[in-house]
This record gives structure tokens, C-alpha cells and sequence, in this order.
């Protein structure tokens, strides 16, 4: 909430697209089963490459309502947006027609923007990579949508929403998930915008980022096993699984909401990033900054660590990070670490770099919702230097109120964000 | 509250110069840096003009260690960088832990960075692909970079709005501020001069294709054909006064005192644009009336319709030939994302030294504008400007800054 | 092909990712750790996949990490090239 405006953003709409399951009912049925959506890609020949698994999406972008013309001018990324954005909207139950456009805004995360579109594009004008002047003449008339990812958020200002707010893409690696959510959260709160659609979306399952990923050997060479190949926390885990998919919220001022009597995920009570200047890809070990990042989010919530119910992992499944973030949870949280389950749907759906951080916040809304926290599946051999309670193999059931989640980015970004129940305060006075 | 975001340093890189002296210098003497592309062979393409950093060497300023890692606008990002906080005679080694935040705009990233990396992955194969590729052509890599190089441990932000992220940054940056961040570096510095870049510019169709230097770029002219593209930005340092005061920085370039952003209604709704919303909401946010904005540094598409768009929201704010506008990016090109950052920079100059530097190479500014285009330099007491951007795709943003007190 | 040398071996780690920083130690530069030098993880993945393409050879990675010093790189990839022939 903002001391000064006393406004503060609730989430009223969801909507889905992931690996294994398009809509939010399917999505969270795979969660709380704890089914693994990762298998060997199929987007294009992976035999060349020492990563060759990815959690993909089996989207029909005609059968989700995009007609030949928007398919033809959007990106995956974008379409898998859009299509998460009209759910989203429906399921809010917003009437748009009452709304003034200008208190409407849009923001949406990627990390690597529309660069499937790109790379097939690039591949066009210079012959398969042999010009380097590549050829002009052959280059489709809106590349320039491609070349800069905005188009993702003007495409979803322009469809359902037609917001006329304020509107923009934030890119912040692996954690624009979670800081384009607690950008349009902050928007709502300090007045701004009454109603926010905002989330994330990410393609990048294409060559160039399965390659790059390669370079730097940070995805699972478990290409025999692919259903078991994202395994955050576990000692025998080798990196993350490529991933791609959105989650598009509704968030609305939380006297909106209630003025017309929409139902209430959760509140979003408290967002802080910060940077670990360290390194482009490395971490420190000891998770100093995300700690900070987990203390100030918790203050702006006015919580304790005490009061959080379940942690939503970044759970990535790569050496360094799982550390790292044990670590951060330990000296954020001290002994109340040890206490609460912390879980990485990474496990399930992959790493779907931008997205991730919204489709995980999803997860967290949907945990408040039905009080079931989702598993860290292919937990099988706990690490001795992960030592906290990451919920192997099966959903736990338990009332769940408050919510902690967090993110962490090539970049040296660490985000959280603190996400409360509807009766939270209720059943906290009880 | 809105008065105590205040900038005391700046890091600037463009065509027009190396720092903010060279810059100021030759804008004021109407200096068109726009020439021929250099840095690839673009004989073959219909546009050919571009505004080129020409003499920036980043051997001379940056470690041999960062170089294999980066691309070209990420190496001027880390200069301007440097710069800033020298201007602001600040050393980041001082604050508090999490005192300094960075916020940046991009617009494409390290697209030529990337465009090496395809050719290698596309014409060799994957075991070619860089280990840096994994960031040095992403948007957030400025961001990433810069808080590598001054250990800025504060909240990190990056947002693509094409153009209008070089105000849109500064605005997201004062968000920081008002959350309780003593100080945030902010701006953008941008472009992508390889052919894969110029490319993608040209699928828009609205790149001018004039060969001659001095026709190729002139918004709000009767023979407006397009922009020219360049290379560059500004990073500059935010503070809240208070913070600046407990620090005892000497100087102030002046305040931000408002800004807006809003987004055009969809094509063809038969909704107008919302330029001129976002600049009365900007200037609601300074509490400031029309009549108090002193120069206007526009947005200056140099596409008739876009310019049209802009001359009529100026307009119906201003009045007719209500208030002085000026475009010095038509020395520049426009520069993505860094063409508003430094817009920015030189709006404060120009409050400094109460001079309105010109818009060049507009001789027959279309008369139904009702523009007063400001073509020579112009003496005059300026306390206010406001600067306006647009991105690809209906961004509107609107920033007003006002001189030190 | 050619085996590798200390000097060659700085040279590509020069091109990939820089000059090393300069050290007042009385060892032989190419006795001085990577990460003393001032090379990362990332210079040595870039080092790493440059190697095994110019010399044709395939490093296994564990034993790649365990190779710190330049002395010691050269000496593994020499060992790997020798078993190739």
C-alpha cells in the first residue's frame, strides 16, 4: 500500500499460457500434480546443440482466437501475451465499456522480446548467415515490431483492453516477471492508473538462445531424461530447461475492485528489486542483495517474516542459484526459513526467462486461492547445501495467506514481491 | 513534491560531441553532425545517412577486459556513465550500500552485438556462438553493466518504449526516488548502426532516403521526408534534493518537475492521439499552466503526419505560435531511446546559459503548423522546458524540467 | 595440429577476453591463477569454447575447471591433442 494515496493493487484476473497447459484451470491442475511439461524441442532441429530439451507450449494461436493477419504480425511472445491478456480480462469480469481509457495501462515483461521472429527474419535477409549486408529487400514490412519488443505491450494495449494510459515493456532479464508486475502494482498505488493489465511472455526457444545458453553451460545437457531434466534443489541437478509461455494479471486499485464487487486473488502488498553489481551472470554465493531485496519487500508489506505461508522459489536448477538462494531465504527469513515450504514450479514448466516471474506470481495467487502450495517435482536427492523444506514430488495442502516470491537475473537483478489473501487480515486478527 | 527530484550530473555521448561542453558547443552553432554511414558499407541501401559518434575511441576509456563483452552503445553507456557521476562530483563508493538505483532505456539492445552472433550461429555453427551473447545484446545490459562498473546495488530498472524510453526512464527513476532512493542514474544510450539494425529501421518505411545531408531530416517542414537514425544518449543523476543537500553536491542543472506517459487508442477507433494529454498531465504534475513552459524541445518525427500530430497538440496547449520549439536532434538523427535522454541534457543546458538552440536544415516550415520553430539561436529568459517523445506504436511521454532555483 | 603453448594460450585469452591484470608476484605469469589475472568464469567459458574449436579437441569440462593456471590449461589440452593423435 502507498502511505501517502492509501491506494494499493489487487489482482482480479488471470490468465494462462504454459508449457503443458493454455488457460489457468489446466495450468494449475499440472502445478498441484506435479507433471513435468519438459521434453525434447521440437520448434526446430536441436541435434546441433548440447542443451536439446525445453518446456514448450503446444499453442494453436488460431484455435486461441488470433486471426491470420495477427499471427502473421506477432511474435510468439506476443501472441502468447495476448492470448494470456483475454483471459486475463474475461476473467476479471471488468466491463470494459465503463472504464476511462486513461486510467488504463499496460505493462508487460520479456526478456529476449520477439527474438524467435527475429532470428527467422534474420535468417531470410542474409541468406542463412552468409551476408553480412543483409538484404533489405526481402525483409517483411513490420520487422521494426520485431527489432523493438514495445510492440509486445502497444499489441496488448490495442486488443481487449484498448488502454490509453500509460504503457510499457520492462526488460530486466530474468526477473521482468516479477518487476513489471510490481511496476504497474506501484502505478495503481501512487495513483496513476486505476486498473493495470500486466504480466510477462517469452519465446525463446530458437536457436541463437538455445545456443548462447550452450556457450555459457547453463542448461541441462539431460537430454536423454527431459521429463526429469529441471531439478532445482536436487544434488544430481545440471542446470535449467528453457521454457516460454505468459501469465497476463488484472490489477486494479483495491477500492475499484470492490466498488464493483470483483473477487480478489490477492493483494499485492509489497516489491523491491535491487542489483548485486557482481557480475553479468555470476552471483554471490551468500544472496546478500536478494536477501535485501526479500527484507524490503517484507517492510513494505508491513509483515514479518513469521507471517509468510510459502515461498515461491526462483528454483532455476543451477548450481549457483540454488544456493544462492537458499542462502538469501536463510538471512532474510532467519529460523522461519526452515519453517515454511518453499517450492520452484521451474520443475514443472521450465525457465521461461521473462515470463517466469508472472507465471510464478500466477502460481502464488492460485496457492491463496485453493491453500495448496505446488511441489518441486524430480526432488529425489536432496542437496546437503539446500537443507530447507522445498515441497519434493507432491502439493502440500495448508492455509496459505501470505505469499513470498522472488526472482533473480542475468544482470545481477534480484526481485521479491510479497503477495497477501483476500482474508488475510482476517484470519490473522482470528 | 514534485520539487525535489533534482539532476546534478550528466554523462552525455552524441554525434554532436564527447561530453556535454562539445555537445552544448555545437548545437549552439547549429553544427549537423548527419553524414554518410561509415560504420558499414550501406552503399547498397536506400537510406545512407546516419548521426555517427565518429570519435569515440573505447579503448581510451574503458578496460581491454569489458570490451569482448560488450556491444558499441554499451561501451558509450559505461563512458557516460563514468561521466555522470564526475559531473556530479559524486563517488558511488560513498553512499550507503543500496543508496544508488539504475534505471535505463533501450530500444533493440546490443543489436549488433546480436547481428555478429547470428552470423556466427547461422553461418559456422552453434560451437561459434559468443559466451557473452547471453547478455551483451539483451535490453536490460546497460542496466546490468553500469551497476557492474559503480557497484550500484539499488533497484534496477530497463523499459523499452522505443523512443519515448528516454523519458520514460527519468519518470520511472523519480518513482524510486519517491519511494525513498537517494539518487538513481538514468537515461539511455542507444543505437544499433549495423546492417541487421539499419535493416529493421528500414521495414518502416520512414527512414529518409535524401542523400544530402542537409535535406534528409527536417521535421515540421514542407518537405519533410522521414528521419535520419543515430547514435547516442545521456545518462544523467537523479537525486532527491535532500539527498544531493546532505551530500553537499555543489551543483543542480535544474529539477524534473513533471512528466506523464500515455498510450494512442487502437488504429482506427477513430479515438485522437494522446500527445497532448500526456502533456497536460506532465504539466499538472510540475503544477505549472501553459503559459509558465518557456521552450518546447519536440518530438520532431520528421514524418508529415506524425509532425502534424505534434504541431496540432502544441497547438491546442500553446495556442498558435504560442511558445518556442526547438529540435536540435535534427543535428543528430534521432537517436532511439538516447535521443530524448539527450533532449533532456540539452533543455538544461539551454536553462543554464538562456539560450534555445536551433532546429537546422528547416528553411519552409509548413505555415499551418503554427509553429514558432526556433531556427537560429535564440536569447531569452527560459525557467521551464518541456521535452516530448514518442515510440513506435502510440507512446506519448512528456517531461518538464525547470532551472535550479 | 600444432600443440599449444603458454604464450598462444594468453594471446586467445587476450582476444576472448582481455589483457589480464598485471601482477607484483615472483611467479611466472603463466603460474598465476585465472581468477588472480582477473578472468571470470565467463572468460573462461569464452576461452573454453574457442580452444576446442581451434584445436579440435573436446574438453571435458571438469576437468577444464580444474586446470587454473594458464601453465596448467596448456598442459591439458597438450595431454588431450597428444591422446588424439
Amino acid at each position: 500500500m502507498n502511505a501517502v494515496t492509501n491506494r494499493c493493487a489487487v489482482i482480479t484476473g488471470i490468465g494462462i499460457v504454459a508449457p503443458g497447459a493454455i488457460g489457468v484451470k489446466p495450468f494449475w491442475e499440472l502445478l498441484v500434480a506435479g507433471r513435468t511439461a519438459t521434453r525434447a524441442i521440437t520448434a526446430f532441429d536441436p541435434e546441433p546443440y548440447r542443451s536439446r530439451i525445453a518446456a514448450e507450449c503446444d499453442f494453436d494461436a488460431s484455435a486461441e482466437g488470433l486471426t491470420p493477419r495477427q499471427i502473421r504480425r506477432m511474435d510468439r511472445a506476443t501472441q502468447f501475451a495476448v492470448v494470456a491478456a483475454r483471459e486475463g480480462i474475461e476473467d476479471s469480469g471488468i466491463d470494459r465499456e465503463a472504464l476511462d481509457g486513461s486510467r488504463i495501462g499496460v505493462v508487460i515483461g520479456s526478456a529476449v522480446g520477439c527474438t524467435t521472429s527475429l532470428e527467422n527474419e534474420y535468417a531470410v535477409v542474409s541468406d542463412g548467415g552468409r551476408r553480412w549486408l543483409v538484404d533489405h529487400t526481402s525483409a517483411v514490412p513490420h520487422l521494426f515490431d520485431y527489432f523493438v519488443p514495445s510492440s509486445i505491450a502497444a499489441e496488448v494495449a490495442h486488443d481487449r483492453i484498448a488502454a490509453e494510459g500509460p504503457v510499457s515493456l520492462v526488460s530486466t532479464g530474468c526477473t521482468s516477471g516479477l518487476d513489471a508486475v510490481g511496476r504497474a502494482a506501484d502505478l495503481i498505488a501512487e495513483g496513476t492508473a486505476d486498473v493495470m493489465v500486466a504480466g510477462a511472455t517469452e519465446a525463446p526457444i530458437s536457436p541463437i538462445t538455445v545456443a548462447c545458453f550452450d556457450a555459457i553451460k547453463a542448461t541441462s545437457p539431460d537430454n536423454d531424461r527431459p521429463a526429469e531434466a529441471s531439478r532445482p534443489f536436487d544434488r544430481t541437478r545440471r542446470g535449467f530447461v528453457l521454457g516460454e509461455g505468459s501469465a497476463v494479471f488484472v490489477l486494479e486499485e483495491r477500492e475499484h475492485a470492490r466498488r464493483r464487487g470483483a473477487e480478489v486473488y490477492a493483494e499485492i502488498t509489497g516489491f523491491a528489486s535491487r542489483c548485486n553489481a557482481f557480475h553479468m551472470t555470476g552471483l554471490r554465493p551468500d544472496g546478500r542483495e536478494m536477501a535485501e531485496a526479500i527484507r524490503v519487500a517484507l517492510a513494505t508489506a508491513r509483515t514479518e517474516p513469521s507471517t509468510i505461508d510459502y515461498v515461491n522459489a526462483h528454483g532455476s536448477g543451477t548450481k549457483q542459484n540454488d544456493r544462492h538462494e537458499t542462502a538469501a531465504f536463510k538471512a532474510s527469513l532467519g529460523e522461519h526459513a526452515y519453517r515454511t515450504p518453499v517450492s520452484s514450479i521451474k520443475s514443472m514448466i521450465g525457465h521461461s526467462l521473462g515470463a517466469i516471474g508472472s507465471l510464478e506470481i500466477a502460481a502464488c495467487a492460485l496457492a491463496i486461492r485453493h491453500d495448496v502450495v505446488p511441489p518441486t517435482a524430480n526432488l529425489r536427492e536432496p542437496d546437503p547445501e539446500c537443507d530447507l523444506d522445498y515441497v519434493p514430488l507432491e502439493a502440500r495442502s495448508l492455509p496459505v495467506d501470505n505469499v513470498l516470491t522472488v526472482g533473480s537475473g542475468f544482470g545481477g537483478f534480484q526481485s521479491a514481491m510479497v503477495l497477501s489473501g483476500p482474508d488475510a487480515r482476517g484470519r490473522a486478527a482470528a | 513534491m514534485n520539487a525535489d527530484t533534482v539532476i546534478t550530473g550528466m554523462g552525455l555521448l552524441a554525434p554532436t560531441g564527447l561530453g556535454h561542453d562539445e555537445h552544448w558547443k555545437n548545437v549552439l552553432s547549429g553544427a549537423s553532425a548527419i553524414g554518410p554511414v561509415t560504420r558499414f558499407d550501406a552503399e547498397r541501401y536506400p537510406s545512407r545517412l546516419a548521426g555517427e559518434v565518429t570519435d569515440f575511441v573505447p579503448e581510451e576509456h574503458l578496460p581491454s577486459r569489458l570490451l569482448p563483452q560488450t556491444d558499441h552503445m554499451t561501451r558509450m553507456a559505461l563512458v557516460a556513465s563514468d561521466w555522470a557521476f564526475a559531473d556530479a562530483e559524486f563517488d558511488p563508493a560513498l553512499l550507503p550500500e543500496y543508496g544508488v538505483g539504475v534505471v535505463t532505456a533501450a530500444s533493440a539492445g546490443g543489436f549488433e552485438f546480436g547481428h555478429r552472433e547470428l552470423q556466427n550461429l547461422w553461418g559456422r555453427g552453434p560451437e561459434y556462438v559468443s559466451a557473452y551473447q547471453s547478455f551483451a545484446w539483451f535490453y536490460a545490459v546497460n542496466t546490468g553493466q553500469v551497476s557492474i562498473r559503480h557497484g550500484l546495488r539499488g533497484p534496477a530498472g530497463a523499459l523499452v518504449t522505443e523512443q519515448a524510453g528516454g523519458l520514460d526512464a527519468l519518470g520511472e527513476a523519480r518513482r524510486q526516488l519517491r519511494r525513498g532512493q537517494p539518487m538513481v542514474l538514468t537515461g539511455a544510450v542507444d543505437g544499433s548502426p549495423c546492417p541487421w539494425g539499419w535493416v529493421a529501421q528500414l521495414s518502416t518505411a520512414r527512414m529518409s532516403r535524401e542523400s544530402d545531408p542537409a535535406l534528409a531530416y527536417r521535421p515540421f517542414d514542407a518537405e519533410a521526408a522521414g528521419y535520419v537514425p543515430g547514435e547516442g544518449g545521456a545518462l544523467l543523476v537523479l537525486e532527491s534534493e535532500e539527498a544531493a543537500r546532505a551530500r553537499g553536491a555543489r551543483r543542480r542543472y535544474g529539477r524534473m518537475a513533471g512528466y506523464a506517459a500515455t498510450f494512442d487508442p487502437p488504429p482506427g477507433s477513430g479515438r485522437p492521439a494522446n500527445l497532448a494529454r500526456a502533456v497536460r498531465a506532465a504539466l499538472d504534475d510540475a503544477e505549472l499552466r501553459p503559459e509558465e513552459i518557456d521552450v518546447v524541445f519536440a518530438d520532431a518525427s520528421g514524418t508529415p503526419e506524425e509532425d502534424a500530430v505534434e504541431a496540432d497538440a502544441l497547438r491546442s496547449l500553446f495556442g498558435p505560435h504560442g511558445v518556442p520549439v526547438t529540435a536540435p536532434k535534427t543535428m543528430t538523427g534521432r537517436l532511439s531511446a538516447g535521443g530524448p535522454a539527450v533532449d533532456v541534457a540539452t533543455a538544461l543546458l539551454a536553462l543554464r546559459e538562456g539560450v534555445i538552440p536551433p532546429t537546422v536544415h528547416v528553411s519552409r516550415p509548413l505555415p499551418d503548423h503554427t509553429l514558432d520553430l526556433v531556427t537560429t539561436p535564440r536569447r531569452a529568459r527560459l525557467a521551464t522546458a518541456l521535452i516530448l517523445a514518442r515510440g513506435h506504436g502510440g507512446f506519448n511521454s512528456a517531461l518538464v524540467v525547470t532551472g535550479p532555483r | 595440429m600444432d600443440q599449444l603453448t603458454t604464450d598462444r594460450l594468453m594471446e586467445i585469452m587476450r582476444e576472448c577476453a582481455g589483457d589480464g591484470d598485471a601482477m607484483e608476484t615472483d611467479r611466472r605469469p603463466e603460474d598465476v591463477e585465472f581468477a588472480a589475472l582477473g578472468y571470470d568464469s565467463l572468460a573462461m567459458l569464452e576461452t573454453l569454447s574457442r580452444l576446442e574449436r581451434e584445436f579440435g579437441v573436446a574438453i571435458d569440462e571438469e576437468e577444464f575447471a580444474g586446470a587454473v593456471t594458464p601453465a596448467e590449461l596448456t598442459t591439458l589440452v597438450n595431454r588431450i591433442l597428444t591422446e588424439a593423435a
